[in-house]
This record gives C-alpha cells, structure tokens and sequence, in this order.
C-alpha cells in the first residue's frame, strides 16, 4: 500500500523528493535564464550560478560564505616585490569532465590558462570573436586590458601574469566568474569539427558539476562530477527549475517541486517563516543604496548644504516603507560585511530642526531640486519612485520643493552621467569581487567622475582618491584598512551622497536542505549541500 | 479556389513587408540604448561605446541598418541575439512549439467549450442558464490574467495538491525533444507516467489562457444565432416542419459560424498577449516570455526578428481562416 501511495504520488508528479530515493536529486528554482555557458563573455549573476559556479573553476577562489580569497586551480602564487609579477604554481591531477564530443587526453594544465586569458585579452586571438558578437565585458570593465601586460607559461604548471602597475584587488578579480578557466584541448577539439559555439552550449569544465542538458527557458540539468578535484558534491543531481515570478517560485518550493529559491517577495516572508517546511537564511547584502548630488552644481558644491540635506531625511521611514524592514541603514558607502567597514564613523542624525538650521547658516532658502528616481527595481532599492516621495515629503519640512523625475532605465544611466546634470540621483551598487576598491574607486574617485564612469555625485576629491590610490598598490590588507578607513572619514565629513540602505539577502528553503553557504557576493553554489531523506 | 488562394497569397506580400519596418522601428522607437544596458550600473566610456556600437552596426544610418535587416532576411538569415548571441531562428524553433502547444489546447478549450455555451444561451434566451453563462462570461473577459492565474496556482495547486505549480511536465522525466511539443514527446519517450504529467502540467496554463477568448467566443456565439435565427429562411424551415435540432444544426449554425470563426481568428492576436502574462506566471519556456525579456533588454535583433515571425505564424492562421469562411460559405469563395 506504501509503494502504491508512492508511485501514485510519483505520477501525478507532485512528490518529487519521494521518486528519488536512489539519487539524490536537488532542485533549485532559479529566477531566469542563463545567457550562455561560457561564463567570460557575460554578466548576469543568473549566468554565473548556471555556469561558472557549477562547472568551472578559477586560478583563486572565494572561500565559501567570504569574500576571503583561497586558492583555486591555482595552489599558491608568489608576488614579486613591485607587485607586478604573479607566479602562479598549478594544482596537479585536475581531470576535465567529458561528453558526447569530448574525451580529455591530458589533465589540466598551464596552457588551458593561458588559453582563457589571452582569448579575452587579444582582439586578434582566434577564439576572441568565435561567436560573432561576443564581447568580454567584465573582463575590459574590470580593467583587464590595460592591466595584464602578459600571461606566460613558464612550464606545465607554472603560470607567470605581469602586471603593467601594481593592483592590490587583482587576485580577488581573477576569482570572479569571467575569470574561469577553460580547457584549450576542448576548444581545439571543437575547432576542428567546425563547431566553435559549443564551448558556449557544451560547456566542459573542472568544477564539482558537470553539464548535462539545458531546454532554454525551462530546465538546466548538471550531475555530479566523481572526479571533482576538491570535496566531492553530497547530492548526485543538480537540477535548476527556471521560474521567474517569485510567488510561483514560492508555491513550488511549498508544493516540494524544489528545494531552495533565491529572491523571495519581502511581503512574503511572514508567509515563509511561519511554514514548518520551510526556513530561510538571511545575511546583509554586499550593497548600497545611495542618495546622490551633483557636488559640482549650486548650491549642492558647498558639503555643509549636503549634510543639512541628509540630516533631513528620515532613512529609517525608508527602510521601513520601502524594504519593509529588510535592510540595515547605510553610513558608509560600503556595506558592513566587507573588511575595512569603519564602524567608528557617526551617521548624521535625522533632524529637520537642525538641518533647517544650517541650510539658512549657508544662506540656502527657496530651494527647489530634483531628485531622480530609477525605472527599475533592484536588490540595493526595491522602489525608487516611493523612496523619492518619501524624500520629498521630508524634505518640504525643511523648505525644500523637490521634484520627482524618471525616465527609461538606460537612459535614466546615461542621462544621470551627463556634466552639469540638474538634480540628484537614486541608484546603488552591488559588489563584485568583495574589495572596498570596487565600491570606491568605481563609484567615488576623480576618474569615475569622467564621462564612462559611475561617480554620479561628480565628487572629485583629491585627498580621497590619493588614499584610494596608494590602497591600490599596497598588498599589505592591514594597510589597506588603514586608508580605506581614512577614506571613509573623509567620505563622511564631505557628504556626496546620501547613503541610503543595505539591503538584506533572504534564502527561503525547505528544512530538509543543509549545508547551504549564503555567499555575500550574491551567489548559489551548491557542492555543499545535502538533503536529508 | 486556387484563384482564391493566390489572390490571398498575393496581398501577403505587401502586409509582410510593412511588418518588417513596424517590427523594426517599433524597437529603434523605444527609448533606450542595447549597449547602455548591457553596462548598467557601472557605465561605459565614451570609446567602449563606440566600438561595442560599430560591433553591432547600429553606427551606420537607420536605413542601411533596415536594408541590411531585409537583405539577410532574404537570405533566410534573422540575426543573433545581443544577449544570448545565438541565432534568433534557433531560438525561435526551440521555443515556439511551447507556445504552439498552450496556444491549441486554449484555442481548443475555449471553441469546445464556448460555441456550445453561446449556442445553449442563444435557444434558451432570458433563462437562468443565459443569465448565469454571459455574466460568467463578461468577468472572465475582464478578468486581470495575472491574478486569475495565481490565484488558480494557490488554490488547486497549494490549497488542494491536484495540479503541479508551474513548468512543462516533471523534472524527474528526462528525455530528448523531438518534436517540441510535451504531449507528444512525452508519449514517443515510452517513460512511464510522463504523458499524464504533461497533460496535468498543461491543464492550469490553458485553462487561465482560454479564459478570455472563451468568454468572447461565448458571447459572439450567442449574439451570432440569435440574429439568425431571427433570418425568414430559419423561419421557413420552421414552418416546413423540420425539426428544431436540424434547424439550428444545420440551417443556423451553419451560418453563424461566420462571424465566430472571424472571432476565433481574430483571438489568436488576443492569445499571443495572454500568452506573455501565462507564460511568466506558470513559467512555460515559450516565445511570450522571451519577446518581454527581449523588449526589456532592447534585444533588437530578437524583438524585430521574433515579431515577424509571430506576425509570420498570425498570417497564416488568418489566411487558414479565410480559406475556412470559403469552406463554410461558397458565395465567398466566388466573389
């Protein structure tokens, strides 16, 4: 009567965990589509989750739940005394995983770095444009090109890069999903049969996952990898069911038909803490929602104006009616979770009184201002248009009329970068790599002040971008610290920004799931995780 | 009727050709730039921007870059998606059977269940049955999809288990595709249990799609008998005797079904933009989903190459239809 109750079950295809008592099997409702399975030509998180992270692996990787750095492919490197030599000693014994068209002859090794290097360096590398198209976007905003001077294999497995200056972050770059290491034999394989695209659909890596199958839209299919070089997967199948409504993905993780899900609703927490079936992780977010002026502009050039500004506005309102609650207010521009938080620095309080004060001390009356409001949402501002309302209603307490604008998302980027722009500017950020230089310098040095760049307060500091400058070149992480600290200081007392919100992470899962590693740069790994019967 | 054909085959010339500029300046009219997005948050410089921009050819005057589009289309050749980067055709035929499949079972729900209904409700005009059946119909047509599809999933789905959440059958069935569409796939794969899943996953899905075509085609029924049977032929043939089932059969339906099947045909249009929402909702890898994220992303290539071939697969299905009148009615196919 049990195996007929079972295979009923099974049939109506309502029980998925009860059909598969033999293999475990592990279904993670993913939010969208990946891009492709090449993970260096793209930028989506989602694609990383569905390629570089299962399949792949990296020189240097980030340890599980940091964003520490550990080796990778990579056993242990050596930094010359400039800073600008990296000799990397590669692991031994590392099997490629094999399919229909692929059987490896030989196991990883320096050239397979080289190769995934140079193809995204050399605009004449046979395999930099093999999709027509393609371009290696992280690759040249992380700075790549003008940073790598070369990749050289000084044998099997010793990879030496050369660094034309000094980058303190460059070993957290090279962990990023771009980064992962492709196997040149299979390329030369795919070459010969004319089907260069399917390094892209056919993807072979080191990783603890090998590919199996994707049905665009619908199914990504991966199994594990017994030669995995690391601690072998506990689960035999990894499954990513593609469901991008977060309510559905909630049902369906209710309804068994999966076991983790990234992105719940914020109104739906209630709902999924209270399940007994299901629990949900929760961490700070590696992100800031910010405030920005144009420091360049009247009367927005004068930081005692800015401050008056921010003491105005009431951050917890925001969080409450915004992130209903799912967010810590932001004092610095990075996030709390990342080394070198300065903790000791004060935020401005919320005070209309005062603030209204020292507006009428800077000789400030009648002023009326725009502020921006993105288009879209994201996980550092879920509604840009209602944080606005709420920052123009404290803001006429204060005698200050503001005005809410928008428009289409890239222009809204595009249009929020122009020199002498009218107004301040809703956005955020979310990191990539966990190094305060990623937050910083893209967002607040003199040169992302220029036309291209991401300084939407036009803040150009020379004293804040010399501390940046020289954390850049030193390797020392305590040292670095030091000036990131000093920076934030000076970040503080000059106010371009409003720093607005961090934002909190939420997993929901079923309780039958453990060893799942939130991970502060936002990603799913799964190698990890077991399910209990 | 070959004359018929060719004469319809020949006005498809000009039609298919202003779909091309609609679907090509309909994306280059929405603000928003492919490589802007593609940089987000984090900006591009005014070089890289360029470049990326003379990569993709959208350097070159709108014109060329439409004569361009036409050319390859002509070559059978409809472009690569910015995002995926892979050919848009490919793209297309893998996903359109999925959209195929939903669309027919909808289409199907929606004929077999409202020409009936609107058939019943004409005979028994002003019974409680007409009463009940057009109000019915008339909140299903005003019904919001989004909502009605999630509140089926939390009801039959969450409250009472009986139908599976979202997705085309079970993940623990795994087998090649060979046609595209589940229901037959699932049968060719010889997997035991994996026809029932796909038909238990399509149930919901058509169900929310075939409501408002179904509550149209209800309505227009109903509206169609009753204005003929009010025709002196229905009267005569009455009068003649013959027997109430073979006057509306026959005589009546017949010639009501004009303005349905017209109605049936013209939801095809209706059900492609259900399908975007039913697709997103039940998270079916069909062409709806994919024409909003392409929309979205300003995926050129993809939203003007993927609105033809959707108005490609529309004119067909309204030439079908206009065969079909010719079927019904020879006076049509003469004039």
């Amino acid at each position: 009567m049990k195996y007929l109750s079972r295979s009923l079950l099974a049939v109506s295809a309502l029980a998925l965990t009860t059909a598969v008592a033999e293999a475990k099997t592990f279904v993670y409702c993913s939010e969208a589509s990946p891009e492709g399975f090449d993970p260096s030509p793209y930028t989506a998180g989602t694609t990383f989750d569905a390629s570089a992270h299962p399949i792949y692996n990296r020189l240097t990787e980030f340890k599980k739940g940091t964003t520490e750095v550990e080796p990778g492919l990579a056993e242990s490197w050596d930094v010359s005394e400039d800073g600008t030599e990296y000799t990397f000693h590669l692991r031994e014994g590392v099997k490629w995983q094999s399919n229909d068209r692929f059987t490896p002859t030989r196991d990883f090794n320096a050239d397979d770095v080289v190769f995934s290097f140079e193809r995204q360096g050399d605009p004449d590398h046979p395999w930099h444009q093999y999709i027509p198209g393609i371009t290696y976007e992280y690759y040249t905003s992380m700075d790549m090109p003008n940073l790598v001077k070369s990749v050289e294999k000084i044998d099997d497995y010793t990879v030496k890069i050369t660094l034309n200056q000094p980058e303190a972050p460059f070993l957290a770059n090279i962990a990023m999903p771009f980064a992962s290491i492709v196997s040149k034999e299979y390329a030369d394989t795919l070459e010969e049969a004319g089907a260069k695209e399917d390094l892209n659909n056919l993807p072979i890596g080191t990783g603890p996952f090998k590919f199996v199958a994707y049905q665009k839209d619908a199914v990504i299919r991966y199994q594990k990898n017994a030669d995995y070089w690391g601690d072998a997967p506990l689960i035999d199948d990894l499954v990513f069911a593609i469901t991008p409504d977060s309510s559905v993905r909630l049902q369906k993780l209710k309804a068994g038909e999966c076991h983790l899900m990234p992105y719940p609703s914020p109104a739906d927490l209630e709902s999924i803490r209270s399940d007994d079936s299901l629990k949900l992780d929760e961490q700070p977010g590696l992100n800031v929602g910010y405030l920005a002026y144009n420091t360049t502009v009247e009367p927005f050039d004068n930081p005692k104006v800015r401050k008056a500004l921010n003491m105005a506005i009431n951050k917890e309102a925001i969080i409450d009616a915004v992130f209903q609650g799912a967010a810590e207010p932001a004092k610095n521009p990075i996030p709390p979770t990342m080394w070198s938080y300065n903790d000791s620095i004060e935020d401005d309080p919320y005070d209309p009184e005062a603030a209204k004060a020292m507006l009428e001390e800077e000789g400030v009356t009648d002023l009326s201002m725009n502020i921006w409001a993105m288009p879209v949402q994201r996980p550092y501002m879920p509604n840009a248009r209602r944080t606005a309302e709420l920052m123009q209603e404290d803001l006429s307490k204060v005698g200050v009329s503001a005005n809410i604008v928008s428009y289409e998302w890239g222009e809204y980027l595009a249009k929020s970068m122009e020199a002498g722009r009218d107004g301040a500017v809703i956005l955020g950020w979310t990191g990539d790599n966990g190094d305060p230089d990623n937050f910083l310098s893209v967002l607040l040095s003199c040169d992302s002040a220029k036309e291209g760049g991401a300084n939407r307060a036009f803040w150009c500091n020379e004293e804040f971008s010399d501390l940046l400058q020289q954390a850049k070149v030193t390797a020392d992480q305590a040292e670095r610290t030091d000036l990131y600290e000093q920076a934030q200081v000076i970040f503080k007392e000059q106010a371009p920004w409003l720093t607005i919100a961090h934002s909190t992470q939420y997993v929901p899962m079923s309780t039958k799931v453990s060893g799942f590693k939130m991970s502060p740069l936002g990603d799913f790994t799964f190698e990890d995780v077991d399910l209990a019967e | 009727m070959v004359r018929f054909l060719l004469a319809k085959l020949l006005y498809l010339i000009p039609t298919f050709l202003g779909i091309t500029i609609i679907a090509f300046g309909f994306v280059r009219i929405l603000p928003g730039d492919p490589v802007l997005l593609m940089a987000g948050e984090r900006g591009v410089s005014p070089e890289r921007h360029a470049e990326l921009s003379a990569q993709l050819g959208f350097d070159k005057p709108v014109v060329m870059q439409y004569l361009d589009f036409l050319w390859r289309l002509l070559h059978g050749d409809f472009g690569n998606s910015l995002v995926t980067k892979k050919p848009v055709l490919t793209e297309f035929l893998a996903l359109f059977p999925a959209t195929l499949e939903l669309g027919l079972c909808a289409i199907l729900i929606a004929t077999l269940v409202g020409v009936p209904v609107g058939v019943l409700a004409a005979i028994k005009r002003g019974s409680w049955f007409d009463q009940v059946s057009m109000t019915t119909a008339l909140v299903g047509f005003s019904m919001p999809i989004f909502w009605w599809g999630l509140l089926l999933i939390i009801f039959f789905s969450g409250f009472l288990g009986w139908t599976p959440v979202s997705g085309r059958i079970s993940l623990m069935y795994f087998f090649p595709q060979v046609t595209g569409f589940m229901l037959i796939d699932s049968l060719l794969s010889g997997q035991q249990g994996a026809f029932i899943s796909a038909v238990s996953h399509l149930i919901l899905p058509s169900v929310v799609l075939a409501t408002i075509p179904l509550a149209v085609i209800a309505r227009q029924t109903r509206s169609a008998m009753l204005e003929v049977m009010g025709e002196d032929y229905v009267r005569t043939a009455r009068a003649k005797g013959m027997p109430s089932r073979r006057v509306i059969g026959v005589h009546a339906l017949r010639n009501a079904m004009i303005p349905v099947v017209t109605t049936i045909g013209l939801q095809i249009g209706v059900l492609m933009a259900g399908a975007i929402l039913t697709e997103t909702i039940f998270s079916w890898p069909g062409i709806g989903k994919w024409m909003i994220d392409s929309i979205s992303r300003r995926d050129y290539p993809v939203v003007q190459s993927g609105l033809l071939l959707i108005a490609g697969m529309v004119m067909i299905v309204n030439l079908l239809v206009d065969l079909t009148y010719g079927l019904i009615n020879p006076r049509i196919r003469a004039s």
